[in-house]
């Protein structure tokens, strides 16, 4: 079992019809399909990954690609996500602030 | 047995109890159902709080600058510090301090200074790396991960599964097998530097508890100077065995401080909600189930407290810490399943704490040593030689 996200991009405007109120965590990606932002969806959103997608895309204008993941266990898996991204190219996703959290190194 | 409370104990208890109320649960209104930090801030500001109480680092031995507090009390007192929403893996969102280790303080003059004293000063901190992939039941004879001499170093492989807070340590205590044909007897404790070549955090491995999450850790050719053996070769379980004795007696008082707290918040609400024109307090089913959790409640905390008391006197509580494990582990999870059931949809939502206390209560009849290696622990202690 891969433990990075690898669920296909979406172009934001068609998430927008797929995405439901779900828990769960996400990836916003540029036009190249870089990563620009790693985000979840927790309890306190009010309409889960659809509203937290429409809101964040909305500051991150460059963003055009979303993949995401349907979990009740959002609050590690975001910090799994972060930490992997952190291995892979050695700093946060460019829109995420620094936050405080452990490394891992998959292989 | 003396059943009542000193004035002191009541005061340091009522101390806590405020500081729960009027400083920890406010955070919560604004934190995510599944955080297990506060921010810099926030966390700075109760630190503060928490010594000028004097209980700061309430786990650290007086002689190495912790308060003096009796097991008894200290145990009261993880009673109190559960009773919040994350408060069964971060009470009080670990705002007053911890011991990290208390294994190193039995460590070398040189790994005291190397360890123990970064950890008080909370520059540096450590994992417990018993569990592995074989079991976490019956380590001494679970464990795989193997040291090899080799001139002054130990060179370690193997792995490790179910290790918290790996993934931020500077250190950890890592468990391996030094001599293969002597079972528990083969087993020494090595003190690892997590920036060590060879040493990994492979994942995070996600459970119902997604806050304080566990983490598979892999060692390849790890070399480990001998100097950082704690302890002895070859006695390493005991090591490994004394703290799971200790562990047992806060793990069973968080249970119990939730329980508690899931009964308060049941006797307010039932009162209040009506079903078929009467309130349910006034059902007999509603009452039972309440009375059923005060006797929950009840049998926990003195089983709990009777482990502490023995602990203190410097006696055996093997069995003692054992019982108390496992009945404040199924109480817990009985008394908040049942609170549940009284706040109906309510209590399934993420909005109120329950359902963070139903999956994180389930995990405690397994973490720690599941309720049945607690009955056989109970059994080999009644029945003695003849079952070990």
């Amino acid at each position: 079992m891969s433990i990075r996200l690898e669920k296909e991009w979406v172009e934001l405007s068609e998430a927008s019809t797929r995405l439901k109120g779900n828990l769960g965590v996400f990836q916003l990606a540029d036009s190249a399909k870089n990563i620009i932002y790693i985000g979840y969806a927790g309890a306190k959103s009010v309409f889960g990954l659809k509203s937290e997608i429409a809101e964040l895309s909305q500051t991150h204008s460059e963003a055009t690609f979303v993949r995401w993941e349907v979990t009740a266990g959002y609050w590690s898996r975001y910090k799994e996500l972060m930490m992997l991204h952190q291995f892979d190219y050695q700093c946060w996703p460019k829109n995420n602030e620094s936050i405080n959290l452990g490394r891992l190194s998959p292989e | 047995m003396k059943l009542e409370l000193t004035e002191e104990q009541d005061m340091v208890i009522g101390m806590v109890r405020r500081f729960v109320r009027e400083e920890i649960l406010p955070l919560e209104f604004d934190l995510d159902p599944d955080a297990d930090e506060i921010n810099s801030e926030d966390r700075d500001r109760l630190v503060e709080k928490t010594k000028s109480m004097g209980l700061y680092g309430l786990d650290i031995p007086p002689e190495y600058g912790g308060p003096e507090i009796d097991l008894v009390t200290r145990t009261l007192l993880a009673v109190e510090m559960s009773q919040h929403r994350a408060g069964l893996y971060a009470p009080c969102y670990g705002t007053f301090g911890g011991a990290g280790l208390a294994q190193l303080f039995e460590a070398t003059d040189a790994q005291k200074e190397k360890y123990l004293y970064p950890t008080l000063r909370g520059e540096k901190r450590g994992f417990f790396g018993l569990s592995e992939p074989s079991g976490g039941s019956d380590p001494a004879r679970a464990i795989q991960t193997k040291a090899v001499r080799d001139g002054n170093d130990w060179v370690i492989n193997g792995s490790k599964l179910w290790i918290s807070g790996a993934d931020r340590a500077q250190f950890g205590l890592v468990f391996a097998r030094t001599d293969s044909d002597k079972g528990r007897n083969g087993v020494t404790c090595f003190i690892v530097d997590t920036d060590t070549p060879g040493f990994h955090v492979r994942r995070v491995v996600h459970t119902l508890r997604s806050a304080h999450y566990a983490t598979e850790l892999q060692f390849e050719e790890m070399r480990v100077p001998h100097e950082n053996i704690l302890g002895e070769v070859n006695k390493g379980f005991a090591i490994a065995n004394d703290r799971l004795t200790r562990q047992r007696i806060p793990y069973a008082a968080g249970c119990i401080g939730v329980a508690i707290k899931a009964q308060e918040m049941a006797i307010d609400y039932v009162p209040q909600r009506e079903t078929f024109g009467a309130a349910l307090s006034t059902r007999q089913s509603i009452q039972w189930m309440l009375v059923d959790n005060e006797i929950d409640i009840k049998q926990s905390l003195w089983i709990t407290l009777e482990a502490a008391a023995k602990a203190e006197r410097g006696e055996n509580f093997r069995k003692e810490a054992a019982m108390a494990k496992l009945v404040a582990t199924e109480a817990g999870g009985r008394v908040v399943d049942r609170c549940m059931q009284m706040f109906g949809g309510l209590g399934v939502a993420k909005d109120l704490p329950f359902e963070r206390w139903f999956r994180e209560m389930r995990i405690r009849r397994i973490g720690e040593g599941p309720s049945e290696v607690q009955r056989h622990v109970i059994a080999r202690e009644l029945l003695g030689a003849s079952l070990r």
